[in-house]
């Protein structure tokens, strides 16, 4: 097997509250392959986001390492971890998060721009990714001009704006009817087979069956892994 | 990269147009305030610098004792102390380069139809050299004008314009109380002096003439006052202390006595005027300077609000791959643009009153290409300086508290 993209050892992350050190995540492991797409699942409050956010280099654990493409990151500076955010990792979140006062296209430009690349390219790069997510005719368009399912195919284009190693999405479809989740599914399975390697976090197990591999927290521990195919349907709760 | 974010900025700035007009007011009226305070200032100290160059430099006057408290154009009570043998006497003393004894008084001048009320100066030619007073047309009287009494004199422009208009002054003759003068030069325009009062004004003529036909003093010899140059202003202490031993000498004042003269320094009198204009300069700089200050701590406050505002917007820049100076950055640039543009306008206000204020009072207004580059300098530290805090405090939010922010 090819070299993992992420591989994560012990990986702990606690947090500081009022009633002292709150551990959210207790010693994970995990290895994600190129080509992979899991599915985290677990009840609310098992640790998924936070997992999430130290996968997505927003946030340093507290013990333990993080291997992004081979190299340690657990303990990098802020501005280092800012550069793997735009160049090899691509994220999808809850609510969009574009930028409102921005068209689509230079939403999704917008990674480009930090990586230091010329208009024209930016420019002919985020059109392209509009017509692969069927937006283009949307490109000078703002935000708010459209649905909340074409909102999420424009955030998912500008995650992929940058060619990343890998995509990261905490609920994707958590705000989206289940008609428009499925199509969202549907473009995540199709860049997955374009060999894209996806990591998300759903509650539902219909849309955790989409996934090749199903992973499943319980407070802030990894307490299965199976690939979807093998076990049809997953497992009970 | 930076012409992204330039574009950036522009949007950032028109989401809000009223808020980020608004805050521009402050810049505005703070450099246009400062341009206005700055082009007044500069003018007064212009035209007291310019008045001060035709006073002549390094100069005393030595007044008579009669005339210490009283006017220069009242009659006098008793005899002038000073005479012209006290004004030979101080020639000759170390440090003196000009000594001019002079007479002074207005009176009524007529040639043919016209006739018009100017100062008289009877004095010597050694008075124009301490004024250093040009003749523009024909020639200046000499000291065997001086010796013989005759009847010339050499006119200011104000007086060649009102007397003979048109005509050629040079070689006319022109009555002053009945007496007729042969007008044999005219001198250079000196405009206004200290008090603000024409200089050009002005018929100079020899002191004997002046004392014998015009004036009629019943004191052949004796004048009110004596001008004194001295050679520089080092020397300026020493001849003074010269001309008050030589004068107490010369009218035998016993120790203990008190002077019968006075003697007034015409430098220091101008350099102290030149001094107040400075200071008053500086002092309204220094008042439209705060009004800067409000307008940068106005952008700074809009700034804040603006950062907290877009927090969402900057956990979403981070998250896409936005390092700190990335966003420190975009906010700097978007207070500095808001300064400059602040500072153009008002750049262009503060000119446009300045010019206003000329055309509508007259007063004397100096705008230097400098005082544009300052205010450019400063809109730019004040965009800097005031935009610099919000701005760390943008770039240094915490991506997953920012992404959280609703
Ligand atoms: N910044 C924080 N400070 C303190 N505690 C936190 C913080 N972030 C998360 N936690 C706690 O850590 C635990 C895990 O939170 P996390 O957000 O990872 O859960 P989750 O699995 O994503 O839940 P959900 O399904 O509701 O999104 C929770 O108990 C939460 O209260
Ligand atoms: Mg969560």
């Amino acid at each position: 097997m090819a070299d993992p993209v992420i591989r994560v050892a012990g990986l702990a992350k606690s947090y500081e509250t009022a009633a002292g050190l709150f551990p959210a995540l207790r010693g994970v492991d995990l290895a994600v392959y190129p080509g992979d797409y899991i599915a985290i699942m677990g009840p609310s409050g098992s640790g998924k986001s936070t997992f999430m956010n130290l996968l997505g280099c927003l946030d340093t654990p507290s013990a333990g390492d993080y291997f992004l493409a081979g190299e340690n990151v657990a303990h990098m500076a802020k501005d280092a971890l800012a550069v793997l955010r735009n160049r090899t990792l691509g994220f999808v979140f809850q609510g969009f998060n574009l930028l409102p006062r921005m068209t689509l296209q230079d939403n999704v430009a917008l990674p480009l721009v930090y990586a230091g690349i010329g208009k024209e390219t930016r420019r002919a790069a985020a059109r392209e990714l509009l017509d692969k997510v069927g937006l283009g005719k949307y490109a000078d368009s703002l935000p708010n001009r459209i649905s909340g399912g074409q909102q999420q195919r424009v955030a998912i284009a500008r995650a992929l704006v940058n060619k990343p190693q890998l995509i990261l999405a905490d609920e994707p479809t958590g705000n989206l009817d289940s008609h428009t989740s499925d199509e969202i599914m549907r473009l995540f399975g199709e860049l997955n087979a374009e060999g894209i390697t996806i990591v998300l976090v759903t509650h539902e197990p219909d849309i955790a069956a989409h996934a090749k591999r199903q992973v499943r927290f319980l407070d802030g521990e990894i307490v299965s892994d199976q690939l979807t195919a093998v076990v049809p349907g997953g497992e009970a709760c | 990269m930076l012409k992204a974010m330039l574009g950036e900025a522009w949007l950032a700035m028109g989401a809000n147009r009223l808020r980020t007009a608004l805050t521009m007011l402050g810049m505005v009226i703070g450099v246009g305030a400062v341009v206005i305070m700055m082009a007044i200032g500069q003018g007064a100290q212009y035209a007291v610098q310019q008045t001060i160059s035709t006073m002549g430099s390094n100069l005393y006057i030595v007044l008579s004792g009669s005339f210490t408290t009283a006017g220069v154009r009242s009659g006098s009570a008793g005899a002038p102390t000073l005479n012209v043998a006290d004004a030979e006497a101080m020639s000759e003393l170390d440090g003196v380069i000009n000594v001019a004894p002079t007479h002074q008084g207005t009176r009524q001048l007529v040639y043919g139809s016209q006739n018009w009320s100017s100062q008289i100066i009877g004095t010597t030619p050694a008075y124009l050299e301490a004024r250093a007073w040009s003749i523009v047309d024909g020639a200046a009287f000499g000291d065997s004008d001086v010796r013989s009494a005759t009847r010339v004199a050499v006119i200011g422009k104000t007086v060649a314009e009102n007397l003979f208009g048109d005509e050629d002054p040079v070689g006319k003759t022109m009555r002053i109380q009945q007496n007729p003068f042969m007008v044999i030069g005219v001198l250079g325009s000196k405009g206004q002096n200290l008090d603000g009062r024409d200089q050009d004004d002005t018929v100079i003529i020899p002191l004997t003439t002046a004392q014998r036909k015009v004036f009629g003093t019943p004191f052949l010899g004796s004048v009110r006052m004596i001008m004194v140059q001295a050679d520089s202003a080092e020397s300026m202490p020493k001849v003074e202390a010269g001309i008050t031993a030589l004068l107490r000498q010369r009218h035998r004042l016993r120790e203990g006595m008190p002077d019968d003269f006075f003697m007034r320094n015409l430098s220091a009198a101008a350099e102290s005027e030149a001094a107040t204009t400075r200071t008053m300069s500086i002092l309204l700089g220094a008042i439209a300077s705060i009004s800067l200050l409000v307008g940068g701590i106005g952008i700074m406050n809009i700034m804040l609000v603006s950062v907290t505002e877009r927090t969402r917007e900057i956990g979403i820049r981070m998250a896409i791959g936005a390092r700190q100076k990335d966003i420190l950055t975009q906010f700097l640039l978007e207070a500095v643009m808001i300064s400059f543009a602040g500072c153009l306008l008002g750049l262009l206000l503060g000119l446009a009153i300045a010019l206003g204020i000329n055309f509508a009072t007259g007063m004397v207004i100096v705008i230097s290409g400098s005082a544009a580059l300052v205010a450019f300098a400063v809109a730019a530290t004040v965009g800097i300086f005031f935009g610099w805090y919000p701005a760390r405090k943008a770039a240094r939010l915490d991506p997953i508290e920012a992404l959280r922010y609703q």
